[in-house]
């Protein structure tokens, strides 16, 4: 996994609250392989794109500032509903390697931190903040540090945020989960072999 | 101070504490589908193999097509089944696949099978797991890479949650289906509300469901944001759990019972938020919007995004409106649909399509009426009573099992600007098909839109 460090870069602003994970990629691309050429266009598609293909130029990456943002800086609940991953790997396609908002979508957050990608939980008001400056000089950067764990928005104003340590640590290091968890092997083998004693039905075909 | 019975199945499956304050919990069902198969292809390449092939159970749903003998429309549909039948063939996984009675949306087929049972932590690469919950498990969905790590683990790392119990106190009126009460609650704590909890559901509404109609209510969960939803298990679980094929039978029976009857949270468990409903204030309920929390009782009108003071939120439900091509203020009951889809996990159990046929019985339906049955066995046991019959009476088209156009992988898709009433559980835009729009209501509910040819009381027909 790509580890996250800190990163200075262009921020998008999506303003819209609950943005489900079947607008970031409707369900007729899931079948597509990750490595499908050109996998970045599904991002959004729906709405990034009309009918013909063509780009429609209000949606905001399409407008030239956001194009290479690597941030989004996003409004409540952002990546609500499905489960699915390619949520997070459209993301990652596009470029971007850290969402920001006042609350997500609880698996598309795990999925964020499975991937390399940092999300950052910002109070409200501080979201809305740095999306208005987002749209007041579109093409401003944010610079996010996850050790010190701080978002330095556009006006200077430095926002701290909280992380799970855990999540912390496995982005610094981009260190495999399941190689971390395998190291646990003894662990589990006394666990199942404690917990097949004693609720048997539990693996009992 | 007592355990919430959240707290007492997670203590159960905590393997181990590890660095920064998450659990290492233990997993005891691990159910797959077709969009399993990207874990599966990580897990060959590391070169690791599924830890504990007997403890996971797969079936084909997404991608199934629910009209037989038709082609399959594009042949990476079809690949999706191929690749998940050899999968599970490699690693020796149970798969109850096309052709199996038993194969079905994976929220009805593990319980149905007796997989699912109370006090076990259940995991799915699907949001709507919570469904199992309504046995008194703990079950919630996860991503594709917590597929692999379970797969080559059976462990998961989880930080605890923090929990919130809904209770529903008092009788529902007629009419009222569980689809309602948790349309109801959605709309009172938000498409967010439940981010970061598990949600217990109490209080004597919940108690008088049967377990289908909990199932209803734990399924959708996931949209007021909790990845879990569970009811406490009793008498009703224990008689509908018994004689299934995987449930444990004889003495193991007795002695799991036994034990599931101690798993109810404890009487001054304390839960970290509570929310109480009234079950008599809740009316037959639908969605104008797009977002699970934009319902409202059948008997209002569409929202005027004017009347709302927030900036942000006119702006929404100004695009709500345009997308779903509704004006502010025009009455719900004059709403025209154009189809009607009852199926999908929350919605496609046999008592499901019972409330439809009463409904559909000496009735007929003016638009294009589906009903897709959430499984094989649901399919055999309806048709045993004779509801496809009723269905077909009334020109309803009565399906093969799968999740169809609940989300449309299979390439069962509603047009664009069609207008849908279905049974489902989600209303985003193009969920059921780019520039589809969703209505969601009880399958009472869409059966009486199927032969009024617009959103209906079903009280008044
Ligand atoms: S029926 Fe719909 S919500 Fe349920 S598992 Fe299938 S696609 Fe997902």
């Amino acid at each position: 996994m790509q580890p996250f460090t800190r990163l200075t870069a262009a921020a998008a602003p999506i303003d819209l609250p609950n943005v489900d994970t079947d607008r970031i990629i409707p369900a007729r691309f899931l079948r597509k392989p990750q490595d499908t050429p050109g996998y970045d266009r599904f991002l959004f598609h729906d709405v990034r794109f009309d009918a013909g293909g063509a780009e429609r130029p209000e949606f905001v990456l399409n407008q030239p500032p956001f194009r290479a943002a690597k941030i989004l800086v996003a409004a409540e609940n952002f990546g609500c509903g499905s489960s699915r991953e390619a949520a997070v790997w459209v993301l990652a396609a596009h470029g971007i390697r850290a969402v920001i908002a006042p609350s997500l979508g609880d698996i598309f957050s795990q999925n964020c931190g499975k991937n390399g990608l940092l999300a950052v939980i910002l109070p409200a008001d501080a979201a809305a903040a740095v999306r208005r400056q987002l749209h007041a000089t579109p093409g401003a950067t944010l610079t996010v540090d996850l050790e010190a764990q701080t978002v330095t928005a556009p006006d200077g104003v430095i926002h701290r945020f909280e992380v799970d340590p855990f999540r912390k640590q496995m982005l610094l290091s981009g260190q495999d989960e399941i190689g971390l968890t395998l190291g646990y092997a003894a662990q589990i083998a006394a666990f199942e072999a404690d917990h097949r004693a004693s609720p048997p039905w539990l693996t009992a075909r | 101070m007592g355990d919430t019975m959240f707290e007492k199945i997670w203590a159960r499956h905590a393997v181990a504490e590890g660095p920064g304050g998450q659990t290492l919990l233990y997993i005891d069902r691990h159910l797959l589908h077709e969009g399993s198969t990207p874990a599966f292809v990580r897990l060959a390449r590391t070169g690791r193999r599924v830890r504990r092939p007997d403890l996971c159970f797969a079936t084909a749903d997404h991608y199934v097509l629910t009209s037989p003998g038709a082609p399959a429309p594009d042949a990476e549909i079809r690949t999706m089944v191929e690749l998940l039948t050899r999968h599970t063939g490699e690693q020796g996984i149970v798969f109850f696949a096309p052709g199996d009675a038993r194969r079905g949306i994976v929220h009805v087929i593990g319980p149905e099978q007796g997989l699912t049972l109370p006090g076990m932590v259940l995991v799915c690469g699907d949001s709507h797991t919570a469904t199992h919950g309504a046995l008194g498990a703990l079950a919630f969905g996860i991503g594709s890479s917590e597929v692999e790590h379970v797969l080559a683990t059976q462990t998961l790392w989880q930080r605890k949650p923090r929990t919130l119990r809904i209770t529903v106190d008092g009788a529902l009126g007629p009419g009222v289906a569980a689809k309602d009460v948790i349309l109801a609650i959605i709309a009172t704590i938000g498409a967010g509300g439940g981010v970061g909890h598990a949600i217990e559901y109490a209080g004597s509404a919940i108690r008088a469901m049967s377990v289908a109609e909990r199932m209803t209510v734990c399924n959708m969960s996931i949209e007021a944001g909790a990845r879990a939803g569970m009811v406490a298990p009793d008498a009703t679980t224990l008689a509908w759990l018994q004689g299934r094929p995987f449930a444990p039978a004889g003495e193991a029976w007795a002695r799991a019972a036994a034990y599931w009857t101690t798993l109810a949270s404890d009487a001054g468990a304390r839960f970290d938020r509570e929310t109480r409903l009234d079950a008599a204030a809740i009316a037959p309920t639908v969605t104008w919007g797009t977002s699970p929390q934009d319902a409202l009782p059948i008997t209002a009108r569409v929202p005027d995004p004017a009347a709302t003071a927030d900036a942000g939120r006119r702006q929404g439900l100004e695009r709500a409106l345009a997308y779903m091509g509704l004006a502010a203020g025009m009455a719900l009951t004059d709403v025209r649909v154009d189809r009607v889809f009852i199926g999908s996990c929350t919605n496609s159990r046999l008592e499901d399509l019972r409330a439809a046929a009463a409904v559909a019985k000496g009735r007929r339906a003016v638009v294009p009426a589906w009903i897709v049955p959430g499984s094989g066995l649901v399919k055999q046991a309806a048709e045993a009573e004779g509801l496809d019959r009723v269905f077909r009476e009334a020109g309803f088209e009565w399906r093969e099992a799968g999740c169809s156009m609940c989300v449309g992988m299979n390439g069962e898709t509603a047009r664009a600007g069609e207008r849908v009433a279905s049974t489902s559980n989600r209303n985003f835009e193009g969920r059921q098909g780019q520039g589809a729009r969703t209505h969601l209501m009880s399958p009472a509910m869409a059966a009486a839109a199927a032969v009024t040819g617009r959103l209906t009381d079903v009280r008044t027909l």
